[in-house]
């Protein structure tokens, strides 16, 4: 169970170079990469996230680069999930393979309805979205039987294939 | 049950399954590996935070199955990015890795071209790559797909990594090709016509008569693009050129595989590429697309050749017969992809026209493709570019503009200084 707010950028295709811009790619430190996220789009992100914040978007989020940085910077600025109606399948893998942060899958009622600055409650058991804010409740797709293990395990190096 | 595609007959092959399908979970053993200046720092910090837990990582699982490219901001263009060369050499060093292409050593170059070129990778194998355009290399008929650090240093160590099986979208290219037409009209004709995710997690293969007659630069320029329509691999089945490209390269043993006849696609495309025009993406998706004449009003500032999608030899000598005994109107850049391809461009005399157009040559470098380096971008200036990307401040300040095109298109516009339909110089 994760609890937070939500900072919603309403918009499709939100690539990896608006989340960490191409020549910070050369920095490693993630506590310095964090404090670039976002940069593309949103000067005063950083400003304004706290840990635990939520990320709500559009469709296709994470496009772009195979950049790991991208997941690292937003985690590190706080955010421990993003919820979006579809994600790019690089930063699908990277955000849960390093464990940063949680892609949750979202239907158009939630992108929607779920507006800036909102309270949600995630719960994986139920696959819930509980907005607090508004009173409401959204169903989030399920993660895949494999994805929900390197999840619960940690990510992919804490993780044992059977 | 239905035959496999090229890509599920290797996986299956990869994970020793009778068959596998699109939609199933498979840990695969991985035939070759690649690493860059910014995924090999990030692999070595995952290996060091395994340290740090107490597990220390003495060996790779097959140090010959691995390879090493410089090529996003090299030379170095700052202590930080120097510190990442040093990091890449104490990485092939401890590890015994026999293949680091190292700039100012010989050959060394932008790593999708190097795949090829080199024949890193050969058809019907396994290959990750810690970059996203890693794709290219499908061109060749192999399962080539892009990770993240975390992905690649479990690779080096298990040799192995889960995929899902993707599905996948046939496209038919048939006709003959028109002479102002590149691979890069056509695949940013199939981006704009269907989206930057219409491929998200599936695999896009080439075929038709198109391809048949397609040289092998050309092709690989589609494979490399697909990854901006969010496709985990790109390829192309195996025919003679293939083979003949990859055996004129290395003469180790490969098998290369073919999909069966009965193949389940998730939909097919069909495009009737003697019809099509030149086409440009503008700013600020490789997806909104324009025909070139349609743009002519549009004044660039800059012109660039350059990255593993527009700066192979086929690219370079396309946008040299452009520009061949005229001069360009605004600023020309021109980075070959590989120090090879520098050479063989210097021996032919297409740097020549180049440089007699005013143009500077770069050394080769992913450069200002990713915003790092050489020619970057200012705040509202405007670049036409062979490139793959033009998102917000992807080739450098987030409020200039990059407009893609075909080497053609770029040189046609570096002419005029206005966006410029090849046919129109």
């Amino acid at each position: 169970m994760v609890r937070g707010r939500v900072h919603k950028y309403a918009r499709d295709n939100i690539d990896t170079d608006v989340i960490i811009p191409g020549p910070y790619l050369k920095i490693m430190d993630h506590n310095e990469l964090a404090k670039h996220a976002m940069e593309g789009l949103d000067r005063d992100f950083v400003k304004k996230v706290k840990k635990g914040d939520f990320i709500l978007a559009g469709r296709n989020f994470g496009c772009g680069s195979s950049r790991e940085h991208a997941p690292i910077a937003l985690s590190y600025a706080g955010i421990s999930a993003v919820l979006a109606l579809s994600f790019a399948r690089i930063f699908y893998r990277n955000a849960v393979d390093g464990a940063y942060l949680l892609p949750i899958e979202i239907d158009e009622d939630a992108y929607n309805e779920i507006d800036d600055g909102d309270e949600l409650e995630i719960d994986l058991d139920k696959n819930e979205v509980r907005n607090i804010s508004k009173e409401k409740v959204y169903v989030m797709k399920p993660f895949p039987p494999l994805i929900k293990r390197i999840i619960e395990a940690g990510g992919l190096f804490n993780y044992t294939p059977e | 049950m239905c035959g496999m595609t090229i890509t599920e007959k290797i996986l299956a092959r990869a994970s020793n399954r009778e068959r596998v399908a699109a939609g199933d979970v498979v840990f695969a053993s991985v035939d070759k590996v690649m690493v860059h200046d910014v995924s090999g720092p990030g692999v070595m910090m995952v290996l060091r935070e395994l340290e740090r837990k107490g597990k220390r990582i003495e060996r790779v699982w097959d140090s010959d199955r691995v390879w090493i490219a410089e090529d996003h901001f090299v030379p170095a263009v700052d202590k930080i990015a120097a510190e990442n060369i040093m990091t890449l050499e104490r990485m092939s060093e401890r590890f015994g890795i026999k293949k680091h292409f190292k700039y100012g050593m010989g050959q060394y170059g932008i790593c999708h071209t190097l795949s090829h070129e080199e024949a890193m990778v050969l058809p019907g194998e396994v290959y990750v790559g810690g970059d996203s355009h890693t794709n290219t290399t499908g061109a060749l008929g192999c399962f080539a797909t892009g990770m993240g650090h975390t992905d690649i240093a479990y690779v080096l160590i298990h040799g192995r990594i889960w995929f899902r099986v993707p599905e996948t979208l046939l496209f038919k290219l048939e006709g003959s090709i028109p002479p102002y037409i590149m691979a890069k009209d056509i695949i940013l004709k199939i981006i704009g016509d269907n989206g930057t995710d219409i491929a998200n997690y599936k695999a896009m293969q080439f075929a038709g008569s198109a391809i048949a007659e397609m040289p092998m630069d050309e092709r690989f320029t589609l494979t490399n693009m697909t990854t901006e329509a969010g496709a985990k691999n790109g390829i192309i089945e195996p025919d003679e050129r293939t083979i003949a490209y990859v055996k004129e390269r290395t003469d180790r043993p490969f098998k290369a595989v073919k999909g069966d006849e009965d193949a389940e696609y998730e939909e097919i495309f069909t495009y009737e590429v003697n019809r099509l025009e030149p086409i440009v993406a503008k700013p600020h998706s490789p997806a909104n697309i324009s025909y070139a004449r349609e743009l002519s009003s549009i004044e660039v500032d800059r012109a660039y050749i350059g990255s593993c999608t527009g700066a192979k030899y086929t690219d370079l000598l396309e946008a040299a017969r452009i520009i061949k005994g005229k001069k360009a109107k605004v600023r020309l850049e021109v980075l070959p992809a590989s120090q090879s391809i520098y050479m063989r461009a210097l021996n032919d005399g297409l740097l020549s026209i180049f440089l007699e157009a005013g143009a500077v040559i770069g050394p080769p470098t992913c450069g200002a493709c990713c915003g790092a380096h050489m020619g970057v971008l200012a705040k509202d200036e405007v670049c036409v570019s062979t490139t793959n990307r033009n998102f917000p401040g992807r080739m450098g300040h987030v409020e200039s503009k990059t407009y893609l095109a075909s080497p053609k298109v770029v040189a046609a516009s570096a002419v005029t200084g206005r966006i410029t339909d090849p046919r129109d110089v």
